[in-house]
């Protein structure tokens, strides 16, 4: 097959020559996919805005000898224009595209779980009803489930007994008394209550945490995710923790009345909820 | 492979953004064929661009001297400063002749997944050119993508308690271009953008 048709979530972009650039895009069908881009940064390019980072997009690319040629590009979804609008979910949201990016290695090898999180990770943070670094650590957790890194939490990663008591990012998880390795860390109980919730999807527990806990959460699951990626996250860095939020965010878009989000509470997790739920559940 | 001096240019050119093997190798005989005067001004031209060009000390744009040929214009108006992401975009903006204003040229823009956060950009220094209370425009030229419009929140936030007007370049259709393949965020941001014509 020489043209190929996709839809994707436009993870990165390298300038290439004068006026292309090589857009990386995690594809439905397909995979991790690198394209070129032609023109894309002239003013007068039919690409226009749908190649940017966060897009969702459906696209058809011709076939090349190293890399693909991206020939045309529609929108469905541009996530990046909310999220430019609001500089801490941004910054959440460039760790999701690079962690999406670091777990998917190969090129063209289908990741469908992978793209369908994504995606419902960037409509959750575009909706903004839950704080931005609560919805990036439930994606570092789900994600890294999904490539079959998930961590244990609820028994010891080692010998499997119910009475833990520290978090060893070296065992894979919580740890009890005997299998305690030197160094790990001893978290609240709470940190760990919270990050139950973040992989199950209960975010009625996860929006009550106290903000401490949610501090040692994410500092938890940012070693956890860099130790098994055997790689820094670069935007981690810049992730920006929002100030104190009230119950209605001023930006949060307009939704139809009645219409639930999938991410809205448990639902979207369970079995009963939507088609693609079951690759968010733990 | 050549012999060790013209292999040695050839490597280097080769470096040069753009310029691969093949045309290193032209662009090398080419200068070997070329008369030595006119390979002597080159060369002094590179040296000399290291040597003498800096950057200026107010606004970051590249200049000969401590201070750039625009903030050493006092015709220029102290009042509004364009902020821009490099130098490209000062002469990008002068070629309009619109903009009476001085420039902050930042140095690139925020993109977490390169590693470049605020901290890398010279925001400090805009700062300290806003503290003074003589600007009352800032005007965001940051590139219309995503890295520069999420720098240009960035700075409006940052900006706001400060009272100054802030602006952003409009965002719309490009002139002498099809409706029809202006993609959906430029169009709707066209819409928003739409001004009363009064004829």
């Amino acid at each position: 097959m020489s043209l190929y048709r996709d839809e994707g979530v436009v993870l990165r972009t390298q300038k290439l020559g004068e006026a292309d650039r090589i857009i990386t895009v995690l594809t439905k069908r397909t995979g991790k996919v690198r394209g070129v881009a032609k023109g894309v940064r002239k003013t007068m390019s039919r690409f226009g805005a749908r190649l940017e980072p966060f897009t969702h997009v459906d696209l058809q690319l011709h076939e090349g000898r190293s890399l693909d040629v991206i020939t045309q590009v529609e929108t469905l979804r541009p996530y990046g224009e909310a999220l430019v609008a609001d500089y801490p979910r941004y910054t959440a949201g460039t760790a999701m595209l690079e962690t999406a990016d670091r777990l998917t290695l190969g090129e063209k090898e289908p990741a469908l779980r992978q793209f369908l999180l994504l995606v419902g990770g960037l409509r959750t943070l575009v909706e903004g009803e839950h704080e931005a670094r609560l919805v990036l650590d439930a994606y570092f957790l789900r994600s890294l489930a999904v490539a079959g890194y998930a961590p244990a939490l609820s028994e010891c990663a080692r010998c499997g007994a119910e009475a833990v008591r520290a978090f060893a990012i070296v065992a894979g998880g919580v740890v009890c008394g005997a299998c305690r390795p030197p160094g790990a860390a001893v978290p609240a109980a709470e940190t760990i209550a919270l990050m139950i919730a973040l992989l199950r999807g209960d975010w009625p527990m996860a929006d009550a945490s106290e903000p401490r806990h949610r501090t040692e959460c994410s500092g938890l699951v940012a070693a956890y995710l860099q130790w098994h990626l055997e790689h820094g996250i670069r935007s981690l860095r810049h992730v920006e923790r929002e100030p104190a939020r009230g119950p209605e965010p001023p930006w949060t878009p307009a939704r139809e009345p009645g219409r639930a989000s999938p991410w809205d509470g448990t639902r979207g997790f369970g079995p009963e909820s939507t088609p693609d739920s079951h690759i968010f559940r733990a | 492979m050549y012999e060790g001096v013209v292999q040695n240019l050839i490597d280097e050119l080769g470096l040069l953004p753009g310029v691969g093997p093949k045309s290193a190798q032209r662009i090398a005989f080419h200068l070997l064929a070329a008369d030595p005067a006119d390979v002597k001004r080159l060369a002094h031209a590179l040296l000399e661009v290291k040597e003498r060009v800096r950057f200026c000390r107010v606004c970051g744009n590249v200049a000969a001297e401590e201070e750039c040929r625009i903030c050493r214009d006092q015709r220029r108006d102290p009042h509004v400063i364009c902020v821009v992401e490099e130098s490209k975009d000062v002469v990008a903006i002068e070629k309009t002749r619109e903009f009476r204003g001085r420039y902050h040229v930042l140095g690139g823009a925020i993109s977490p997944i390169d590693g470049v956060g605020p901290d890398d950009l010279r925001i400090r220094e805009l700062m300290a050119r806003l503290a003074d209370g003589q600007v009352t425009e800032l005007i965001l030229a940051t590139d219309p993508n995503l890295e520069g419009e999420a720098t240009a929140t960035y700075l409006a936030r940052l900006v706001k308690p400060m009272g100054l007007k802030v602006t952003r370049l409009a965002s719309g259709l490009p002139v002498g271009g099809d409706l029809e393949y202006a993609d959906e965020v430029t169009l709707g941001r066209a819409f928003e953008g739409r001004r009363l014509l009064d004829v």
